[in-house]
């Protein structure tokens, strides 16, 4: 092994000295976070609308720009008011011209801003695939660690809305394949929040991913700022027979599908990994010490996906637990139908989701 | 290789196309009309929830696509971005194929796989509705870049019939001006002399940002044409017999040189950009304003101060289109859903083994068009 010149040290921080003035918050245990039960019930939208308010309002460096934003509140009114209160200089509207944007918004990051950049839909960001995944995630690494990239990416994800195949992409599966960034895909409100101020706070490129499908439901959300750490999943219903692995909008096929199988008497372990990237692999060993069986939902297409990965871990990691091999429940192979039929189907349903865990338990309908 | 020289042409000191006949304008007064009432529609059936998905109708604009597409062959290739209706109808895609598609019905031009932004017609040479801002602009120059290899390269076309000089008409909207594929698009067939127009449908508004906020120099977007050597139109697209004298000698031009075109060609846009916009950004008298220059109203009114139309011929005309529209709407109500099997057809021409974990590939119905 080489020795380090005597001009040279090792970097002794946790945070990469890269990336300036960073404040990673105190993250509390799950049971310590403010309650999720509760009567100040808001929409999934302005969940995510108060944790970008409150980190603009504490720290100037923090802008969000994207088509419509501005004037118009936001095409699907996440930034509804942003403009009157923190003004045109950092609430940005944006010609159509994602490459460009993405671009300029990653520049930023690099001398130390903190921008927030909203996709109107992840489909769109395809137009801006190389400054988003080429720049963002390897700066760090592609200039020897002198330029990092605190920049947060946002935007809709995932079929449902009859969009069609151009515009009903799941970037997970694609976009989580590339080290350096970090992705995170909320299924409900409260998580919405707390995860979308951590990915502000983070250092690095965050990929984090809304759906146009929930952007109006609802739940209690508190009022206080708080914060969900990367890397935690939720267990978010519990039992012994299956556990269902999933993060983003399935989690709530899985919850649906959960509920009509528990009154057959199959109890499931819901888990709602929160971020892919990082992968709460831990959550998912511990689940299936107890159930001994697996199903991983997942809305990107089944090759190559983020449950090919998940199952890839679990065989690493807790082969010896299982009974049965691990189940996968993607989007069907295809590009995204128009048809209303053929675009439910294709989706991972809460009926092909109860199929999947029927099989795997071996009972019957 | 030395470049070849960005030669221009001369469209606009070429003397303009007389009068078009009585015969063509009744034509563009039904291809309008009948637009006009198919979006009618189609925003009713989008209100009962008939139509789903993303729904950008062409009311106000029905002018450009009928008189830039009467201005080409039948044989000419077109493409268009996401608010593709009208270019479907002026192009001859029936109305039950239009409305059945959006009904996400079997009998739509695209067997209900592609809805309202994706409107294909083979027979027609339509190769899109193209959903992603200014993802139609590249196409285009290859539909033109294919049409001059089997024209020079090939001296027939693929299929072996014979090879013609074509013009391919590729529409955005002023919106997509912005995009960066667009200007690599413009500045490759400019430098390869590639026959495709582009045509700005430019109603000054991309979703709710006024052309003035989204674009530079946005009161000369031909400037941006010509600073890659393209020689560019500015166009009143509200006023179809002068687009049409403008716009086909140009056409012409472009065909015969092997030259790109750059029109803008101003517009408007009567309704939200689609189903779901309440309209801030504009005022109503904004709107009401350009109404009364409405390009249906104009052309019918002439045609009745020159005697070729009685009061009663339009309103005859206005009823069949109607009733040719409420009956395309029947026929899309009544034609049946896809197949759940179509959901694993048309995914590969060639649908070999394991090509996915989970799904075998197959063949499905044959498109109603084809
Ligand atoms: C790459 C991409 N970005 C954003 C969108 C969302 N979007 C659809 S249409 C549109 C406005 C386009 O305006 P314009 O090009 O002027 O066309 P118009 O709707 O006026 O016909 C936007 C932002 C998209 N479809 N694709
Ligand atoms: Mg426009």
């Amino acid at each position: 092994m080489t020795t380090l010149p005597d001009t040279m040290s090792m970097i002794e921080s946790d945070i990469h000295p890269a990336v300036e003035g960073v404040e990673i918050p105190d993250f509390l245990s799950e049971s310590d976070l403010p309650s999720r039960e509760g009567d100040r019930i808001i929409q999934f939208r302005e969940a995510l609308r108060e944790a970008m308010a409150e980190e603009m309002r504490r720290d100037e460096r923090v802008f969000l720009l994207g088509e419509e934003v501005a004037q118009y509140n936001g095409a699907y009114k996440v930034s509804q008011g942003m403009l009157d209160e923190f003004g045109p200089e950092r609430i940005i509207d944006t010609p159509i011209s994602e490459n460009g944007f993405a671009g300029m918004a990653i520049g930023a990051a690099m001398c130390g801003l903190r921008p927030i950049v909203e996709f109107m839909s992840w489909s769109f960001s395809l137009v801006a695939a190389d400054p988003i995944l080429n720049n963002a995630p390897k700066m760090l690494y592609m200039s020897g660690g002198q330029f990092g990239c605190p920049i947060v990416f946002r935007g809709n994800d995932g079929a449902g809305g009859q969009l069609g195949s151009t515009h009903s992409w799941c970037v997970e599966g694609l976009f989580s394949n590339v080290p350096g960034l970090k992705m995170a895909i909320p299924s409900n409100p409260y998580d919405a929040k707390g995860l979308l101020a951590t990915a502000i706070r983070d250092p690095d490129p965050v990929f984090f991913l809304e759906s146009e499908r929930m952007l109006g439901d609802k739940a209690h959300v508190p009022e206080e700022h708080y914060f969900i750490p990367f890397g935690r999943a939720r267990l978010a219903r519990e039992g012994d027979a299956v556990t269902l692995v999933s993060f983003g909008r399935p989690v709530n096929f899985c919850l649906d599908a959960a509920e009509v199988l528990a009154n057959d008497g199959i109890e499931c372990d819901v888990l709602d990994m929160r971020t892919i990237r990082p992968l709460d692999i831990d959550s998912i060993v511990d689940s299936i010490k107890k159930t001994n069986k697996i199903v991983v939902v997942d809305q990107c297409w089944p090759f190559g996906s983020v449950a090919s990965e998940v199952i890839a871990q679990i065989c690493e990691h807790g082969f010896d637990w299982l009974d049965a091999p691990p189940v996968r429940v993607n989007t069907i192979d295809v590009p995204t139908p128009y048809a209303k039929d053929l675009e439910y189907a294709y989706l991972p349903n809460p009926e092909r989701i109860a199929t999947a865990v029927r099989e795997l338990v071996g009972a019957t309908v | 290789m030395t470049q070849a020289p960005a030669q221009k042409h001369s469209s606009t000191d070429s003397t303009m196309t007389s009068e078009p006949s009585t015969e063509l304008k009744l034509k563009w007064l039904r291809d309008m009309q009948l637009i006009r009432e198919f979006e009618n529609r189609t925003a009713q059936a989008y209100q009962q929830a008939k139509i789903g998905g993303f729904c950008h109708v062409y009311t106000g604009q029905e002018a450009c696509a009928v008189g830039t597409i009467g201005s080409i062959n039948d044989d000419d290739p077109v493409v268009t971005a996401y608010r593709d209706h009208g270019h479907a109808l002026a192009r001859g895609m029936t109305p039950e194929a239009c409305m059945a598609e959006m009904y996400g019905k079997i009998t739509g031009c695209a067997k209900g796989k592609g809805g309202s932004m994706h409107m294909f017609d083979r027979p027609n040479w339509l190769f899109g509705g193209h959903g992603i801002v200014g993802a139609q602009t590249p196409l285009g120059a290859g539909l033109a870049f294919a049409a001059k290899y089997e024209h020079d390269v090939m001296k027939k076309r693929v299929d072996g019939s014979e090879a013609k000089k074509k013009v391919t008409l590729c529409y955005l909207g002023d919106g997509a001006i912005d995009q960066g594929a667009f200007h690599e698009a413009l500045n490759y067939v400019s430098v390869h002399n590639i026959p495709v127009i582009y045509i700005i449908e430019n109603n000054g508004y991309s979703m709710g940002t006024a052309i003035n906020r989204h674009t530079a120099n946005s009161g000369n977007l031909i400037s941006r044409g010509e600073s890659y050597g393209i020689d560019s139109l500015e166009i009143d697209g509200l006023d179809i017999v002068e687009l049409y004298k403008g716009f086909k000698p140009y056409v012409e031009s472009c065909r015969e040189n092997s030259r790109p075109g750059f029109v803008d060609l101003k517009t408007y846009r009567y309704q939200g950009h689609s189903m779901s916009d309440p309209q801030k950004y504009r005022t109503k008298d904004e709107v009401d304003e350009y109404k009364a220059k409405d390009s249906i109203a104009r052309l019918a009114s002439q045609l009745m101060e020159s005697g070729d139309l009685s009061e009663d011929d339009w309103k005859s005309m206005q009823k069949a289109i109607r009733d040719e529209v409420m009956s395309a709407m029947q026929a899309a109500e009544d034609a049946p859903t896809p197949e759940l099997s179509e959901l694993i057809t048309d995914v590969y021409a060639n649908p070999e083994k394991n090509l996915s974990p989970q799904t075998t590939y197959t063949h499905g119905a044959r498109n109603p068009l084809l």
